[in-house]
């Protein structure tokens, strides 16, 4: 058995290159303790058990060196990303059978690195939700307080990595889908640049909104992870990367938007370790500035207009005729009222609703039109702000994780989680989630996380940031 | 305020059969769900005066073919509920 604790992918490489042990070893390992502790946690919806090809593979490019780094590397992914062969339901009844026809780009690319996809993790249905809980195939445990939630909507994904059922997941990062969850696992959760990496092969929710990101155990993974999977690409035209990013700056200034955290309603322990990762971070050298970002307050608000528009528009495709699930009606139309009725979970069918009401005649001006004049004003604060300033940090979330059940007949508690990870969605930015501390809850210790936020494709100064925050090897500055 | 009816009618705009006792609840959150939102309406004036935030430009490409004809069909036939040869099956459409 390869000893899992604190392994990293450069150790792991580097491990396999010297022949320590071999990728079936490591792949074995990782299964081992999915069977040992998935019963508990229900981070993966399956375990693939068709990958030896994939496992020779891999072992032939480490065999032959010259390789990725990711060559061997096991990966669950969120069950909203297709690999070819293998179901990917969105967390739906909806698409529980779909068969994935084709690979997603970000998949096809982890697999020319030889990298190993050994499952899929749960999620909530279609990426709506905050903590696994709308999954129409039951809810994540939190690995470290089994009453509390895993965070979502990649949930599935952040408890797996959390628990070392695997070294590296990739998640999808919509509204904070990635970082709250990882947040709420304790672990690091990067959601790119909007477009970095392409979105062909993910399953869509809001489509101006979704970027697949990582989510592992070190800054310096996800961003080994994400040197991969990111790039312009033919299959999405909504993709851009550029040829060459922006320089990482040398002088880190980092912001802190001070009137956006004295809005109330966050946890005392969630601003007393903020400050503390404040501090921490000038005794490192960064300089810290305060800053203004005036229209973020109304960030949520825009997000929870133009993203149920786009999941009406968007999810209008399961129709019960050219994939997924299919209920008899009584005539054609009536096939789709039963099919849209029986298969879509409660909170897809509100959002839906949502959605249809803000696109409709008479509320489209009000709210979607006015909804994304906002968008651009928090756009405009973003690109001002950062005229001042290198990195906008906030805590990840509003507070550590809940109870399972607490917030499940109060959606717009649920959308309130994201108040500090959406602002980003709505401009685009890139930003990551590290581990930050803990705060003491009912005699558990449960992780909190700490964003920073970055200049479009300027990834490179978010990962040089939490490197040094976080106290990794060569994260100097 | 949205009212039960409203509710109702969205469902059919969305082609979805929701059923009765769901329609009350969700009228409830549906409702404060908007209020929260309405906040936007607070914010400045459409207009911005500052530069052209979008970042995004139209890609385009030529319009050739992608690849040779029919060697997805059966892959993607696979996954239909219902076919008959090569075509994907519905009820009828038009009556008699």
């Amino acid at each position: 058995m390869v000893d899992l604790k604190d392994l990293t992918i450069k150790k792991a490489h580097k491990a396999l290159i010297k022949k320590e042990y071999k990728v079936i070893d490591l792949v074995e390992s990782y299964k081992k303790v999915i069977a040992e502790k998935d019963p508990t946690y229900h981070a993966c919806l399956e375990v693939f058990s068709d990958i030896d090809d994939q496992v020779e593979n891999a072992q032939r490019m480490i065999d032959n060196s010259n390789t990725s780094e990711l060559a061997g590397i096991p990966f669950i992914l969120k069950d909203n990303i297709l690999v070819k062969g293998h179901v990917a339901s969105a967390g739906s009844k909806m698409l529980e059978n779909f068969v994935s026809p084709y690979d997603a780009t970000a998949v096809r690319k982890l697999k020319d690195a030889g990298a190993i996809i050994i499952g899929r993790a749960n999620m909530d249905e279609f990426a709506m939700g905050v903590s696994t809980e709308n999954s129409a195939f039951g809810t994540t445990r939190n690995p470290f307080d089994k009453s509390r939630v895993a965070g979502g909507s990649s949930g599935g994904s952040a408890a797996a990595v959390a628990l070392d059922e695997t070294l590296v997941a990739l998640g999808s990062d919509t509204g904070g889908s990635v970082r709250q969850p990882s947040s709420f696992c304790g672990v690091v959760g990067f959601k790119p640049t909007y477009g970095s990496v392409s979105r062909f092969g993910l399953i869509a929710m809001a489509s101006s909104f979704d970027v697949i990101g990582p989510i592992t155990r070190t800054v310096e993974d996800a961003e080994i992870v994400f040197n991969v999977i990111r790039g312009t690409d033919a299959l999405d035209s909504t993709s851009f990367y550029p040829k060459e990013p922006n320089k990482v700056s040398e002088k880190i200034r980092v912001g802190v938007p001070r009137e956006f955290l004295s809005m109330g309603g966050i946890d005392e322990r969630v601003l007393k370790n903020f400050d503390e990762s404040v501090e921490r971070l000038r005794d490192l050298g960064f300089e810290i500035v305060d800053i203004d970002l005036p229209n973020i307050k109304y960030a949520l608000s825009a997000y929870y207009i133009i993203v149920p528009a786009e999941v009406s528009s968007n999810l209008a495709r399961f129709d019960g005729v050219k994939y997924g699930a299919h209920l008899e009606g009584k005539d054609v139309i009536d096939d789709y009222f039963v099919t849209r009725g029986g298969n879509f979970g409660r909170e897809v069918r509100r959002r839906i609703i949502l959605g249809t009401y803000v696109l409709s005649s008479g509320y489209y001006d009000a709210f979607y039109h006015k909804a994304n004049a906002v968008r651009d004003r928090i756009k405009s604060d973003y690109n001002k702000a950062f005229e001042n300033v290198d990195v906008i940090i906030t805590p990840t979330t509003p507070a550590p994780a809940f109870k399972i059940g607490e917030k499940v007949n109060d959606p717009l508690q649920m959308y309130l989680e994201d108040v500090f990870t959406c602002p980003v969605n709505v401009s685009g930015n890139p930003a990551i989630s590290v581990p930050c501390g803990f705060a003491e809850v009912e005699g558990e210790k449960l992780p909190l996380g700490l964003q920073f936020i970055g200049r479009p494709y300027e990834e490179a100064t978010l990962f040089k940031t939490g490197k040094r925050f976080l106290n990794e090897s060569d994260g100097s500055i | 305020m949205v009212d039960k009816k409203e509710i109702e009618k969205l469902a059919h705009l969305a082609r979805i059969k929701i059923p009765d006792e769901e329609i009350s609840s969700l009228t409830g959150e549906i409702d404060s769900i908007l209020e929260y939102v309405r906040q936007i309406q607070e914010a400045g004036p459409d207009s911005l005066e500052t530069e052209n935030t979008s970042n995004t430009v139209n890609i385009m490409r030529e319009d050739g073919i992608p690849h040779d004809s029919g060697i997805y069909s059966k892959d993607i036939l696979a996954q239909s509920p219902q076919t008959e040869g090569e075509y994907i099956k519905v009820k009828k459409i038009l009556p008699n």
